[in-house]
């Protein structure tokens, strides 16, 4: 099969099947499928408030997804990026709190280092118990979320809570530590764009992310060990590579990117820490690592398609009577036929392109 | 005179529009979903309440994000919806931010609170200790063990001050009840998960505990079940839950949040703004709910009793601790 029908077609083709799924849910509770599809394309991308949101959504989902690829290509399954972007989320506003912050442009590369930096010491320890105890790591992950939650609400309610305030938040971040949004960005008096979207300068920081992980990857010495090992690990002990520290290493690289997300919903958004505010990006960076084939511009493309998902439900929930329980169901169908029945479309696309191409040989 | 004319046209125009504008009002659920059965079901039953009454027609979303928060409110406020009503303390913030941008649109906010309140805004919050303080006292009355149980959803200032009013209550009965509480959880999820709080139910049962209040949204209802497979005694909260299991759930501390939306909702867009306004005893915004479904359980002693703190409380010759008001309850370590 050529690589465009492996990398374009068969997600495409996915996707084509999840939507139909999904039209045919929506007609069966009686609502038009039709003009359910148009709420969702023209109110997340006919406009520039829709890819506003949109892009806040895929920023978010570009930093799990890439935080979960890195970690895939150790053969890692690192399930616990919400709880790393929860905990990087705390070290952002430890950051953006501590001091007044003169300007962004220096809030930013601190904050990125405090919400990197807890975010990869929350992965460290499923890490280290999987390389020194075997513990398996999606276990330990998975544990660590619940023990971020509660360490979040713990230190929200006891510590960072405004008095007299019953909402367990922080205060607001100082003025010089707000993010340029891209209504600040690229408005002009005249001519308003991205009214209210929470879409911020954070976006290309996630591009650059991407670009900077397929370098690791792909063209450093310490992506090749981490491949190597990935693939196979007796050949990767005996070619000199140690398990222990590319482990740890993978781990703590896709505990940082996931940490690095809270810069963008923390930071870029709420502006405070709120209690709630990774909301499931820690678990759909799985579902966009896996259809992004784990490369940074395959997550790209899945983080773009599910902030169409989130925003277009958004939309939906707005103007139509659609439950969001059914929202939920069309996000799932996508992930569903995505990721888990892959192969569903692949093994009888497969067998065209071979019947095409002994066609063509006879 | 084609001047008099195109102004007349305009101000007809204008009118128009005017009536145009005149919309709907808009309702905001917050995470926990309008069917929780519970806080956001109270204010759809309001908003329901006041569609079949007047005919009229309201928005409404229920969230699934918080960046949904801000969108939220600004897309409904350009929509032309007025009043819009948010339902939940996590509001408070959102509503600050965008109601400076909609200087026309009313928005009223249930459960929140502001240190300064914008001139078009109405923060709404409800005594919930005072009701809760009512339950204890029949809690207490109640329970034959001398252990009554609180259920809360997550462990925040609100719901402890759900439990700290309801734990007075339970002392100034029985000064030496046992009272035994629990959270469900420490993530969202903690506000509807129905298993969690039934299995938080049995286990407080194996204390002894032999009446349990909920104050856990739409996890209240697995406790209310639990309460009702082992034959003991529940309390439900917000809206009232005594038809759920009747005969078991032994009354509701009804929080008429449903009130509040419905009154928001007639007043329109004339409601009065840039004030908090807070419903007690006294304005029966919170109290405890007797209806056919629990008559049978309470007797007329428990009743006068409860009936005579209420006044006591109104008068303000019983004063109920607020666990806010310095961050600790005098009955109850949580």
């Amino acid at each position: 099969m050529p690589k465009w029908a492996d990398v374009l077609l068969i997600p495409l083709i996915s996707i084509l099947i999840a939507f139909v799924l999904s039209g045919l849910v929506i007609l069966a509770i009686g609502e038009d499928p039709i003009a359910a599809m148009n709420t969702m394309v023209s109110g997340s991308l006919a406009s520039t408030y829709g890819w506003g949101y949109t892009l806040y959504y895929a920023t978010n989902f570009m930093f799990t997804g890439l935080a979960v690829a890195v970690a895939f290509h150790a053969r890692l399954f690192n399930i616990g990026g919400e709880g790393q972007a929860m905990l990087g989320g705390l070290g952002v506003a430890l950051v953006c709190l501590s001091v007044e912050w003169p300007h962004w442009l220096i809030a930013l590369p601190a904050a990125m280092i405090g919400g990197a930096f807890f975010g990869a010491a929350w992965a460290a320890i499923p890490a280290y118990l999987q390389a020194k105890r075997g513990s398996h790591i999606v276990i330990t992950t998975i544990m660590f979320n619940f023990i971020a939650a509660a360490l979040l609400v713990y230190v929200l309610n006891e510590f960072l809570r405004p008095a007299g305030s019953m909402d367990p938040a922080s205060r607001l971040f100082p003025e010089g530590a707000h993010l340029p949004t891209f209504q600040q960005m690229f408005s002009t008096a005249e001519n308003p764009l991205f009214r209210g979207a929470p879409a911020n300068v954070t976006f290309f920081v996630a591009i650059l992310a991407c670009y900077l992980v397929w370098l690791l990857i792909w063209r450093t010495r310490l992506g090749y060990e981490i491949r190597a090992f990935g693939q196979s690990e007796p050949a990767a002990v005996y070619a000199g590579i140690s398990p222990t520290k590319i482990i740890m290493i993978a781990m703590l690289i896709s505990g940082g990117l996931a940490g690095l997300m809270a810069i963008n919903n923390v930071m870029g958004e709420a502006e405070r820490l709120v209690l709630n505010s990774v909301e499931g990006a820690g678990f759909i960076g799985i579902a966009v690592a896996l259809m992004g084939r784990s490369h940074p511009f395959g997550v790209f493309l899945a983080a773009l398609l599910f902030g169409f998902l989130y925003q277009g439900g958004a939309e939906l929930s707005l103007w139509t009577n659609i439950p969001r329980e059914l929202i939920v169901v069309i996000q799932a169908l996508v992930i569903l036929l995505t990721g888990a029945l892959d192969n569903m479309v692949r093994i009888p696309l497969e067998r065209l392109f071979l019947a095409m191409r002994s066609e063509k040989s006879s | 005179m084609t001047f008099v004319k195109s102004l007349l046209g305009g101000a007809a125009a204008l009118a128009l529009s005017a009536v145009g504008a005149l919309a709907e009002p808009a309702v905001i659920f917050d995470l926990g979903g309008k069917f929780d059965k519970s806080f956001n079901e109270a204010a759809f039953n309001g908003a329901q309440r006041w569609a079949d009454e007047t005919g009229g027609k309201f928005l409404e979303i229920e969230l699934t994000s918080e960046a949904q928060r801000e969108q939220a409110l600004r897309r409904f406020a350009e929509a032309g919806a007025n009043p819009i009503i948010t339902t939940g303390f996590a509001f408070a913030t959102p509503v600050e931010a965008v109601a400076g941008d909609y200087p026309d649109t009313k928005f009223v906010n249930i459960d929140g609170f502001l240190p300064e309140i914008p001139e078009n805004v109405l923060m709404i919050s409800f005594q919930e200790h005072q009701g809760s303080y009512l339950v204890g006292m029949l809690a207490a009355m109640k329970s034959e063990s001398g252990t009554v149980g609180f259920v809360g959803g997550m462990d925040i200032p609100l719901i402890r001050h759900f439990g700290c009013g309801y734990a007075q209550g339970a002392k100034s009965v029985n000064p030496d009840i046992t009272i035994i509480s629990n959270m469900t959880g420490t993530t969202p999820a903690a506000w509807n998960d129905p298993v969690k709080g039934s299995e938080l139910t049995k286990a407080q049962i194996s204390q002894g505990a032999d009446v349990v209040y909920a104050a856990a949204g739409g996890t209240g209802v697995g406790v209310l079940q639990a309460a009702a497979d082992e034959g003991i005694f529940s309390i439900g909260v917000d809206s009232n839950q005594n038809y759920l299991h009747p005969g078991s759930v032994l009354t509701s501390m009804l929080k008429r949040v449903d009130v509040a939306v419905y009154e928001s909702m007639k007043a329109g867009a004339d409601i009065e703004t840039g004030k908090g306004m807070v419903l007690g005893l006294a304005e029966e915004g919170v109290g405890y709910a007797v209806d056919e479904n629990n008559e049978a359980l309470l007797s007329a002693e428990m009743l006068a009793e409860v009936e005579a703190a209420r006044e006591a409380i109104i008068s303000g010759d019983l004063e109920v601790a607020a666990y806010y008001a310095n961050n600790s309850c005098p009955a109850h370590e949580f």
